[in-house]
């Protein structure tokens, strides 16, 4: 189980990471104290109003980067955005409808509900025109994202003429404003924060299965899409009580940044989900902290630059597909590999020759093709392994390199004789392919290839080469 | 009125066996206004390797959805042991198409494999111990354990088919459906996966698998269906698979044509 130990450990790493980062920003944040006091005073928590604003927040984040994962690897993070841009024209009828009413018409829970009728109307719009046209998704997408964001738009103008109402404010459902959250608002996040989380953690099996593979899921006599539609439920739940803090457009933002970003950390569902709640909630507390701090900075916006932060570190160092860690992975891939291949080509050069003679760099040459310095390079680094010494005209191996290089190319032949005599590839082509597959041949795999050749492979250690080792088979590669 | 698709083979037409695992009665499917499979009818006999083959296009993937509700059809009826499929759903596997799904996807060999017991799990319940050894045990049998906590993108083709078959081993099916599990894989895989599938049939499961390799049919395969949109033909191989119904299969498909010529002269060496 140690492979299991070994991911786990570097799952539980970008948690790790994340900890760390939140621990920087609190040590910034102490040293803001002494130089801002608009931060101090946020950041530290004194006001009753700030705590609500970002506990508000933070919980949303959670609850955004949880349900946002499971959206993102269902591969429906567009029909997210659609839903969130169809909540508009429900905000603005459930105005006209609640002013009509004889009210203000700024009762928010009336207006959230208005928004979350609208978000599932322009899911079934989706899902109708999907069943009944051969229209590509994404047009549909944007047809139905862009007609009900226009028609909200439009009623919002028509709000704004009436003399009657004042409809001052309705627009910060468009970009989001924490300001105006009250107790009560942040009272309804948190519910709605933990139902979603619930919900997600009750269904985390069924949902694994339909996000990875729906047909199996359905043949095995699953609701898929039933499934599906709680799923979609839970993003226009999330969507619907983030529309007050991060705004309509990018409430998409938080369920899918921080999903993506903390995929960049881990291969493993469980810690993905956790990863990415954690990341939505810190988006939304510093976020929200520093907005509240500077009321001239939108929160949506400062909300999802928090986001792109987080998304852009994890980009780069990221411990499990970053680019930073790809890099380096790739270079130390292709490092061994001209060490080995320096190693294999010296063996098979003295091979030929009487014992004890050095081999030139003219005859590693012809062996195989080496770019530029490679050659060179690759030498230097076995001389400082103590595997190569270099000799007056020449090199030659240390008895530790004769070992490594005989060990080596035992394993590059067996691995030749298996595809000449297990696969139907060309003896030609098979030096190419072993080169690739030799470095990533492991321990296990030479046990399993000794035991299938044993017949084949002569008793001394290691096998003629199946084909010539003359220059011209060198030529003959690509 | 004899139908020509009707001739040969398995008891094909009215004449529908209650016991046998999978009846088919004259299933029609159509992909909006295009139809794919017309008027398949037929049973699928118990116990058997069973060999589904046509061109590309043919409907071979469609039968099994279809058989296994995953597409709609226009017309026609699936039986399970004379029963409906909600009521004989646990005694049905599937191995879908290695394709169908994204490989990227954040979850090891062993979270696949142990998707096939899912369904006895159950809603909300967590997946336990007992369950994992269970999966490794199946991934044991397709010479995978050592390779179980692998996230998946990190398997070969080959690999992951093994996974695939090892989360259908899992599910302890009766009749199992394969669309293509010989695609893509290693000599060394295909190897293995026939074994066990031949495994399976020797333990009275039926086992249906979509093909494309018709040297390998008459080596691999009891029975087989030839589709091309309809039946072509359908029976023991040794009665169905012949030079006349294969050319009816893969009509003017030149290429295709001198493979077939080439797989009827080994069926009949054998």
């Amino acid at each position: 189980m140690s492979a299991r130990v070994h991911s786990q450990r570097r799952g539980w790493a970008g948690v790790f990471w994340l900890l760390l980062g939140l621990l920087v920003f609190v040590a910034v944040s102490v040293y803001a104290e002494s130089a801002n006091p608009a931060l101090r005073r946020i950041f530290s928590l004194r006001d009753y109003n700030t705590r609500v604003v970002m506990g508000g927040t933070g919980l949303l984040g959670v609850a955004c980067g949880v349900i946002g994962t499971f959206m993102v690897l269902r591969k429906k993070a567009l029909l997210g955005d659609a839903i969130s841009h169809a909540t508009l024209p429900g905000i603005a009828i459930a105005f006209l409808v609640m002013v009509a009413a004889g009210g203000t018409g700024k009762y928010l829970p009336g207006l959230l509900i208005g928004a979350a009728v609208a978000g599932v109307v322009g899911m079934g719009t989706i899902i109708l025109i999907r069943h009944h046209t051969r229209l590509p998704e994404d047009a549909i997408l944007g047809i139905v994202l862009s007609i009900f964001f226009g028609a909200g738009v439009a009623i919002l103008g028509v709000i704004q003429k009436m003399s009657t109402a004042s409809a001052a404010g309705l627009e910060t459902f468009i970009y989001g404003k924490t300001a105006s959250m009250l107790a009560a608002d942040g009272q309804r996040i948190a519910w709605a924060a933990f139902i979603l989380i619930g919900v997600s953690l009750l269904l985390f099996k069924e949902f694994r299965a339909v996000c990875f593979d729906s047909g199996f899921t359905r043949a095995q006599g699953w609701p898929v899409r039933t499934l599906d539609a709680v799923m979609m439920g839970m993003v226009v739940t999330a969507t619907v009580i983030g529309l007050q803090a991060v705004g309509l457009i990018l409430v998409i933002a938080l369920l899918i940044i921080p999903p993506s970003a903390a995929r960049f950390w881990t291969e493993e569902l469980r810690v993905l989900v956790w990863l990415a709640a954690g990341m939505g909630a810190f988006s939304g507390v510093v976020g929200s902290g520093l907005s509240a701090a500077f009321p001239d900075l939108p929160a949506g916006g400062v909300i999802v630059l928090v986001a792109a932060s987080v998304f852009i570190v994890s980009l780069l160092f990221g411990r499990s597909r970053g680019l930073i860690f790809r890099a380096m992975a790739r270079y130390r891939l292709e490092q061994r590999i001209t060490r080995q291949n320096a190693l294999r080509a010296l063996f098979e050069a003295s091979e030929h020759m009487p014992a004890g003679q050095p081999v030139t760099e003219t005859a590693l040459r012809e062996i195989r093709y080496w770019r530029g310095m490679q050659l060179r390079r690759a030498l230097n680094r076995l001389v400082r392994g103590d595997l190569v010494t270099r000799v007056p005209d020449g090199w030659r191996l240390t008895p530790d390199g004769q070992e490594e290089a005989q060990r080596m190319v035992r394993n590059h032949r067996l691995w030749e004789l298996y595809l000449i005599h297990h696969a139907a590839v060309a003896p030609s082509h098979v030096d190419r392919d072993a080169d690739l597959i030799e470095h990533v041949l492991g321990h296990d795999m030479v046990k399993e290839l000794e035991a299938l050749l044993a017949a084949a492979t002569p008793e001394p250690p290691v096998p003629v080469s199946p084909h010539p080792i003359a220059p011209a088979a060198g030529k003959g590669r690509v | 009125m004899i139908l020509p698709w009707k001739m040969s083979g398995l008891p094909a037409g009215p004449e529908h066996s209650p016991y046998a695992p999978v009846s088919i009665h004259d299933v029609t499917v159509a992909y909006q206004r295009k139809p794919v499979l017309w008027d398949v009818d037929l049973d699928l006999p118990e116990g058997k390797l069973v060999g589904v083959i046509g061109p590309n296009g043919a409907g071979k993937s469609t039968l099994i959805k279809a058989i296994l509700g995953l597409v709609p059809t226009a017309s026609g009826e699936v039986k399970f042991y004379g029963g409906t499929l909600r009521k004989h759903r646990a005694l049905v596997g599937y191995v879908p198409q290695r394709e169908s799904v994204d490989w990227d996807f954040p979850v090891s060999a062993l979270d696949v494999v142990a998707m096939g017991l899912y369904r006895r799990i159950g809603w909300f319940r967590r997946i336990r111990r007992a369950h994992y050894e269970e999966a490794m045990k199946a991934l044991a049998r397709v010479g995978m354990d050592s390779l179980a906590l692998r996230q998946i993108s990190q398997l070969s083709g080959g690999q992951q088919q093994r996974v695939f078959i090892a989360r259908a081993l899992l599910q302890d099916a009766q009749i199992y459906f394969m669309d293509e599990p010989l695609v893509g894989v290693d000599a060394a895989t295909e190897q293995v996966i026939i074994a066990l599938l031949r495994e399976l049939r020797d333990a009275g499961r039926t086992v249906v698998v979509v093909h494309h390799d018709l040297q390998s049919v008459a080596e691999y395969f009891d029975h087989v269906i030839m589709l091309n949109t309809r039946v072509v033909a359908a029976g023991p191989t040794s009665e169905a698979f012949t030079q006349e119904n294969l050319l009816k299969t893969y009509g003017g498909r030149l290429t295709l044509l001198d493979e077939a010529a080439h797989a009827v002269a080994r069926a009949v060496h054998r």
